[in-house]
């Protein structure tokens, strides 16, 4: 701070927010279109600008205030500016309508508001319950206290995908396999923890599901707002699944020993075997996805599941047991090149 | 603070204070989420304010006197602005995602007042889509959250059957249920558990049955997790191994958090991670198949070595070509 005391560098930021908000309360009031010298002479703060001040001060509170979501309408002239753009607020699109929660309703609200672990996504939902308690809501998490749901969005592309797949820009980005592909994107939706885009691979003309955290470099925007529809009947639940890998279908033999294993023996059906097997080990069917996640989801369980057919993934199994089996001789030879090295 | 910032608080604090006339200052700044001063400065502005012209009749009145004598808030002709801004695309998808988010791990009420809550807001976010984002949390079947939930909120024990993932075993146990969370996209039940004497914190989807008991919940002094640091301050004093992955593997390095990430010139990597549970570590060895070799410590990757022969000769011993062929 200089020494410019009350007027100085200091007044600035709350000048300018007087400035905006009585701008907005001009076009709110006016009840017709406001053509830009009216607007000059009556909005404190713009009529001592020069002209080119002017211009360049209200465009620029013009698009702060868009960019907050306030709705300024250009319009047809008044007959007496003829040449002139008129602007004006309307009440019933500025306005957040009627909203009315009960108890119950504004106590999941509360639970709702606490939920993002990302910076500006929780001040976006601070804003959105602001503007709740302004309408007469009153958010209450205490009656649910003890339940807290969180999202996280550690992935660094994140806040600019949302934002391009709110405003509907395109965007273009290095994936892991080293190509750069362009999307239009047309939501997002988060499984296990990690966020996905989907929409349309422009280069591809097909539908699309990308992983944020195989983006090896950070999306950029390439094109302007509002450029791509995004179609309306999307589901962004169906798509994200039918773009996932499929349901299981390999049927798998299995032994597995007693209390062992319990995830995978629910996911099974009881079973028998002609094989001797030893004490304490019952038989069972279950289905995967595809051979190779069976092998490595079965080999976890080391000695309690025992494959039985087919043959083919149980010698999987048995290769990749011999190579863990292996791996501490193997280790120490690594370990020894390391030093070398 | 910008003044962007202090534009979009004032369009909704001019209606907050219509609708709460003669609220305290302190709590106006606390539902706001600001200081007492900055709440302040905001009244200082919102004092210069009003219909164009600005003559005395226009302005915004604010009673200057109440506000430094009793610290309460009048605020009077702002009739223009009884209601605040709509919900922007980005704040009503927000708050539905979070909403979405709760009703992955509540019970059948909630569910309900959740289901509700959308509706109304979705009617009240108007022209702008909620459908661009989802979340979805891998959590527990139906029947099973709803008696979570229910001992959660009755303050009742629950008799648990849970499957340890690492130790690939089924335990029973009772337990008192203090909180459901959802970490990285799993919900989770923290609880004090009576048979390790402790909190525990168990993965929903791995409750394989619950019942709710008549028995209330002791009560526990104990200090929940802190949500906001994810699972890194429970891995803090965890001991450090480091592995050698095998390009078939790398997707170790980006399922599970590491120290030190190096890229290998055969394009595997090597990965330094914290370590709770030395059982888990020999999961992932032996599930991984030889796609990752424990570098350091000595020794780390012996029990995986050790639980892999076993199996084999358990193998060579079911099947005798196996066992001619090993």
């Amino acid at each position: 701070m200089s020494g410019l005391g009350e007027g100085g560098a200091q007044a600035v930021a709350p000048r300018k927010t007087e400035r905006i908000l009585n701008l907005t309360i001009a076009l709110l009031v006016s009840g017709r279109y406001v053509p830009r010298s009216r607007i000059r002479e009556v909005v404190e703060g713009y009529h001592d600008l020069s002209d080119a001040a002017f211009e360049r001060t209200f465009e620029r509170d013009k698009d702060e205030l868009r960019e907050l979501g306030v709705p300024i309408a250009v319009g047809s002239f008044d007959p007496l500016f003829e040449d002139e753009a008129g602007y004006r607020i309307l009440p019933g699109e500025f306005e957040l309508p009627p909203i009315e929660l009960d108890a119950e309703e504004a106590s999941v609200v509360g639970v709702a508001a606490r939920v993002w672990q990302h910076a500006s996504m929780a001040e976006s939902t601070r804003n959105a319950i602001a503007k709740l308690r302004a309408a007469g809501v009153e958010p209450d998490a205490s009656q649910l206290a003890a339940l807290e749901p969180s999202v996280q969005a550690g992935e660094p592309g994140f806040g600019l995908l949302w934002s391009a797949v709110l405003d509907r820009a395109r965007v273009s980005f290095t994936y892991r396999d080293g190509r750069r592909r362009t999307l239009e994107p047309w939501g997002m939706t988060a499984s296990k923890g990690r966020w996905y885009v989907l929409g349309r691979d422009v280069d591809r003309d097909a539908t699309r599901m990308f992983k944020l955290s195989r983006m090896t470099d950070l999306p950029e925007r390439v094109s302007r707002p509002d450029a791509f529809a995004v179609p309306d009947d999307l589901d962004l639940r169906a798509l994200a699944r039918s773009l996932t890998p499929p349901e299981p279908t390999e049927e798998v033999l299995l032994a597995v020993r007693a209390g062992r294993a319990p995830s995978l023996r629910r996911r099974g059906r009881p079973a028998t075997t002609s094989l001797a097997l030893p004490v304490g080990f019952e038989v069972c069917t279950v289905a995967f996805a595809d051979l190779r996640s069976a092998a490595e989801e079965i080999s976890r369980y080391a000695s309690d599941v025992v494959v039985l057919e087919p043959v083919e993934l149980r010698e999987q199994v048995v290769a990749g047991l011999r190579l863990v089996a292996a791996a501490t001789a193997r280790a120490a030879v690594a370990g020894a090149t390391a030093g070398a090295a | 603070m910008t003044s962007q910032a202090q534009v979009r608080r004032l369009l909704s604090l001019v209606p907050y204070l219509r609708e709460h006339d003669g609220a305290a200052m302190g709590d106006v700044a606390k539902a706001f989420g600001i200081s007492v001063r900055t709440l302040r400065e905001d009244l200082n502005v919102l004092w210069m304010c009003g219909m164009p012209g600005l003559t005395p009749g226009d302005l915004i009145e604010i009673d200057m006197d109440a506000v430094e004598g009793e610290g309460v808030i009048h605020l009077s002709n702002a009739d223009y602005l009884t209601r605040p801004l709509r919900l922007s695309a980005d704040e009503a998808l927000a708050l539905v995602l979070g909403l979405r988010t709760l009703r992955e791990i509540a019970g059948p009420g909630e569910r309900d007042a959740v289901d509700r809550a959308l509706r109304k807001l979705g009617t009240a976010a108007g022209s702008g889509t909620t459908e661009q984002a989802t979340v979805r949390v891998t959590a527990a079947r139906d029947e099973i959250q709803a008696r979570v939930t229910e001992g959660l909120q009755r303050g009742l024990r629950l008799d648990l059957t849970y499957d340890v993932a690492s130790r690939a075993e089924t335990t029973r146990r009772a337990v008192d249920p203090l909180r459901v969370f959802v970490l990285d996209g799993y919900g989770y039940l923290e609880a004090w558990c009576w048979s390790a004497g402790d909190l525990r914190t168990f993965r929903l989807d791995r409750i394989a049955a619950v019942e709710v008991t008549d028995v209330p919940v002791a009560v526990h002094d104990v200090q929940l997790k802190d949500l906001s640091t994810g699972w890194f301050d429970t891995l803090v004093d965890a001991p450090l191994v480091t592995l050698r992955l095998a390009p078939e593997a790398v997707w170790v390095a980006e399922y599970y958090p590491t120290e030190a990430v190096s890229p290998g010139a055969d394009g595997g990597l090597t990965v330094t991670m914290r370590v709770t549970d030395p059982a888990w570590l020999r999961g992932l060895l032996l599930q991984l198949r030889g796609g990752a070799v424990v570098l350091a410590p000595d020794g780390a990757g012996e029990s995986a070595a050790e639980a892999a022969q076993e199996a084999l000769d358990q193998y060579a011993a079911l099947f005798d070509q196996a066992a001619s062929a090993a």
